[in-house]
């Protein structure tokens, strides 16, 4: 039990790290083709975090969507615009001293908090095992995440699919609307562009 | 020492991480740079979420009938729809990337500072001088 648990450290820590380097490597390019990479191998290492964490679901799910969908999302949006960025990567001083102030204020908070791994959180205390015994008893899906997003918080997911459509929505109106434009407005454009 | 550390490691690189995503945020000025910043660290943010609910020698929070130790899995619950929700959002960031490039053919912020002041000074001048006559 010791031993394993040694290794599951060894492994959490060394994903961790490979994170952080893999951040800094975003930091540090400056072309986006390199940097819409780099994201992909930041998600698919946080997938192998949360495998780590027991958290499957959310892993599979990052790496089918932050891993997948997104990186070819980031691909779609270059070819329409650029492939690289203009200036050159140098450190600016003041976003520089306000991350290391917040970072600073953030880490003096985590000295309160239960250390990790800790089933004596307030986390663990308050709905958490109705939760696991309902999902036994009375909703009888073996998967206790399924029950709690689809029955107990069925609230949260169906906010979520609003999100979700208001954000296609919004989409459409952008990119859609631009197709139809560009026919129209062939002519009247010579007209527009002499103002600005 | 070593036991504060490990007892914190995790918080400690998600803090680090966070904060390098608000840096990119902040410092770089090309807009599709930024929505990566923006994507680091919000999935900091998940991984946070995550290591609260994990339970030293817990399994993943699936019932197999025997009596276990589970890490929590409502922070599991929340992130997965976290992460759905934040694709949506940079779906619509990327897209309004693609319409300012389309109107501003350039997706730098400090180009597009200066040809929104160049704007500002030719409508004024046109104003000025409309009054005049």
């Amino acid at each position: 039990m010791m031993e394993s648990g040694i290794i599951n450290i060894l492994v959490d820590i060394s994903l961790m790290t490979l994170l952080g380097i893999t951040a800094i490597g975003i930091v540090r390019s400056r072309n986006l083709f390199a940097t819409a990479m780099l994201s992909g191998i930041y998600s698919l290492i946080s997938a192998a975090v949360f495998v780590t964490l027991d958290a499957v679901d959310v892993a599979f799910t990052e790496a089918a969507v932050g891993a997948g969908i997104s990186t070819v999302l980031m691909l779609g949006a270059m070819t329409l615009t650029r492939r690289s960025e203009k200036h050159a990567i140098k450190l600016h001083i003041g976003p520089l001293f306000v991350t290391i102030g917040i970072g600073a204020a953030l880490i003096y908070g985590t000295v309160d908090m239960p250390p990790f791994g800790s089933t004596d959180a307030p986390g663990f205390q308050h709905i958490v095992p109705e939760y696991i015994a309902g999902s036994r008893d009375d909703i009888q899906v073996p998967n206790i995440v399924t029950s709690i997003l689809a029955s107990y918080r069925g609230f949260d997911t169906l906010g979520e699919t609003a999100v979700i459509f208001a954000a296609g929505i919004g989409v459409l109106f952008l990119l859609g609307r631009r197709r139809e434009d560009e026919e129209a407005d062939e002519s009247s454009n010579s007209g527009k562009g002499e103002d600005a | 020492m070593l036991e504060l550390f490990l007892d914190k490691y995790n918080y400690w690189i998600v803090v680090v991480l966070m904060m390098i995503g608000l840096y990119i945020v902040i410092a770089r000025g090309n807009l599709v740079k930024k929505i990566v910043g923006l994507n680091v660290f919000q999935t900091s943010v998940f991984m946070f979420y995550i290591s609260l609910g994990k339970a030293e020698g817990g399994t993943a929070p699936i019932l197999t009938g025997k009596p276990e130790l589970f890490s929590n899995p409502l922070p599991h619950v929340l992130i997965l729809t976290a992460i759905v929700v934040g694709i949506a959002t940079t779906a619509l960031g990327l897209a309004l990337v693609v319409r300012i490039r389309e109107s501003y053919d350039t997706i730098e912020e400090d180009e597009l500072e200066g040809m929104d002041n160049a704007v500002v000074t030719t409508e004024r001048a046109r104003l000025g001088t409309g009054d005049a006559a």
